[in-house]
């Protein structure tokens, strides 16, 4: 119970916060700041909600979780969610299978193999990726992997202009520094004490690290990949520019899809008419995209606490 | 034959794990590597493509139907703008909101609400923010497709990682400042003023210009509002404006575009030549995006020798 602590601080100063008047003004004021993100979190969920709501009074459930074609442009008009889940789904998948082996890699170089000056190094550089506005990743989706590398390696009539692939190897790259960031930091957490018993016992460093540091660490790996597929399934300028506006069902990640988002960008471009059914099925996607987001970054967060909880 | 006899010789399964292990180095090293080599990669084809349209007039031209002459003038003037907006708007809330947290908040159940809702709002993907100032600050309150509207929808995005960044800053002001203060009789914010921000300032500096190169390079959330234009004049507000409030009132509402947009705009031009066109905004852009994060950089160093 020492003074430093802000909460008991709170209890101590009670009676001196109102001997001067403009304490409470500033306290006022600071939760007045505070309260902006709560508000804006309510205005996300009430715009999302009403607006969809409008949405399921003209298309009915059933049709939005059960028809598998989005067509809400031409006749015959279709609201199937499906087409565009999918679509989300094969660029994301393409994505970890991609970034999630490189992203390991260098989080297990990084924290069991590297000299601590080489990763003082390689670490920031890596992070960097990270700092790269997504517009510039999607330039480089469209011209240099697309053009220069799929289409030379498979065939112009292989590859379509607007393709899976491309936006997933882009998207890979943008998600390479939070998972192998992230879980450097959990493998770096891991006790020193576990890996010294099991180097006592004979093992090579190759097997402390797949068979000690990678289990105790796998918490902290999980949210990692959890936050990485967040914000995959989040991020609209790769796929928009990248993986085309042609809602299909396809498993081929040579042709073009549409995600969530990038119908969502092109309803926004599009300068939809206020009122019209496609209009507000930019806010039906919206509430789908935004549940799914929150959902993985729920269960990354619970994550983060289980492996701060085992070995803190 | 004396010395052979003492070798010690691991045989079998012992040189195979061995192998593999040292091996192993080489292959993690190899992923790594491939991470940092593409961010190289990326840098010389950008440059390799765009140097040659980088001129002065590139910067000055407004955009044109001539690869050749298109300049990204508007775009700068928006970005500018736009970012001067966001920064005004968001700033003393998010330290706000830090300071709160930090050092007012009742520990009750509000204060885990309040934590849990901002890092949240950080994970929520910038279309739906696109999509909240569509419909609040554009639509709503009738701001239009503005530099305002793009401003306060930037900045809402930006609040919840700049009151994390400020909030650790707080926190690694050491307690003993706050408590000297308050031991000599300040109240709580004479303690939180004199005494923990001046210490949190470079980190809290720190973070908010990284948020703020985030928002740089923002684009999703600004189509959603509606800055695709084209657009052949300045916007904001012009010097003479800056006498007059109505004018400089009415240069904020006025339609706008950004940097990242143009570089969209020309990197789906069906046009190649646009392409240098937009690898040559690209290096704009990463220079304005590199010289804030040096900034942070450099804030943070001369913090941490004092």
């Amino acid at each position: 119970m020492t003074v430093s602590d802000p909460g008991n601080m709170n209890e101590a100063l009670r009676k001196r916060q109102f001997s001067r008047p403009g304490e409470s003004v500033i306290l006022f004021i600071l939760t007045l700041c505070a309260a902006v993100s709560l508000v804006t979190t309510l205005l996300i969920v009430g715009v999302l909600v009403r607006e969809s709501a409008t949405f399921f009074e003209q298309v009915s459930f059933k049709e939005f979780f059960l028809e598998t074609e989005w067509q809400p442009l031409f006749e015959p008009i279709s609201f199937g969610i499906w087409e565009l889940v999918a679509g989300t789904l094969l660029v994301t998948f393409w994505a970890l299978v991609i970034a999630v082996p490189i992203g390991l890699a260098a989080a297990v170089y990084l924290s069991e193999y590297a000299h601590p000056n080489t990763r003082k190094v390689l670490k920031p550089i890596l992070e960097a990726l990270a700092g790269v506005p997504t517009v510039v990743y999607a330039y480089f989706a469209l011209t240099f992997v697309t053009q220069d590398l799929l289409r030379p390696a498979f065939g112009a009539d292989q590859v379509n202009v607007f393709n899976a692939l491309s936006a997933s190897i882009m998207l890979a790259v943008m998600i390479l520094p939070t998972i192998a960031s992230i879980s450097e930091d959990a493998m770096a957490n891991v006790p020193r004490d576990l890996r010294e018993a099991a180097y006592g016992l004979g093992a090579t460093r190759l097997e402390v690290t797949i068979r000690v540091v990678f289990p105790a660490a796998l918490s902290g790996i999980i949210a990692a990949i959890l936050l990485a597929i967040a914000r995959v399934v989040g991020e609209t300028m790769i796929v928009a520019i990248a993986a085309g506006s042609t809602p299909q069902l396809t498993v081929n990640p040579f042709e073009g899809v549409q995600t969530m988002t990038g119908f969502m960008l092109q309803v926004g471009l599009g300068d939809a008419a206020r009122g019209t059914v496609d209009y507000q099925a930019l806010f039906a996607v919206g509430m789908m995209l935004f549940l799914i987001t929150l959902a993985f970054n729920v269960a990354a967060h619970f994550f983060v606490g289980r492996y701060r909880e085992e070995y803190e | 034959m004396a010395s052979e006899s003492v070798r010690l010789r691991a045989g079998g399964a012992v040189v195979r794990r061995q192998f593999a292990s040292r091996a192993s180095r080489y292959l993690f090293l190899g992923a790594t590597l491939l991470g940092v080599s593409i961010l190289g990669f990326l840098a010389y084809d950008t440059v390799d493509t765009g140097a040659s349209r980088l001129s002065l007039d590139f910067l000055t031209n407004y955009p044109s139907r001539f690869a050749e002459k298109a300049g990204l003038r508007p775009a700068i003037f928006g970005t500018l703008w736009l970012m001067l907006i966001t920064i005004v708007s968001s700033i003393p809330i998010a330290i706000g909101t830090a300071i709160w947290i930090e050092e007012f908040a009742p520990r009750n159940r509000l204060l885990t609400i309040v934590k849990i809702n901002l890092a949240n709002l950080a994970g929520v993907p910038s279309i739906i923010y696109g999509i909240l100032g569509l419909t609040i600050f554009v639509r709503f309150a009738g701001m239009d497709r503005s530099l305002l509207a793009g401003g306060f929808t930037l900045a809402l995005m930006i609040i919840p990682m700049t009151v994390i960044a400020s909030q650790e800053a707080i926190r690694q002001v050491p307690p003993s400042l706050r408590d000297g203060a308050v031991a000599l009789g300040a109240t709580r914010w004479q303690a939180v003023r004199h005494n923990v921000l001046p210490n949190a300032i470079p980190g809290i500096m720190t973070g908010t210009i990284l948020s703020i190169s985030r928002a740089v390079g923002e684009t999703a959330a600004l189509l959603m509002i509606g800055g695709f234009t084209f657009i052949r004049f300045d916007p904001g507000p012009n010097l003479t404006d800056f006498a007059d409030p109505a004018g400089f009132w009415a240069g904020l509402e006025e339609s706008f575009t950004v940097v990242p947009i143009q570089i969209y705009a020309w990197s789906i031009d069906s046009r190649r030549e646009f392409q240098a066109n937009a690898a040559a905004a690209i290096i704009v852009m990463m220079a304005g995006v590199m010289a804030l994060n040096l900034l942070a950089a450099v804030i943070r160093e001369r913090f941490r020798r004092n």
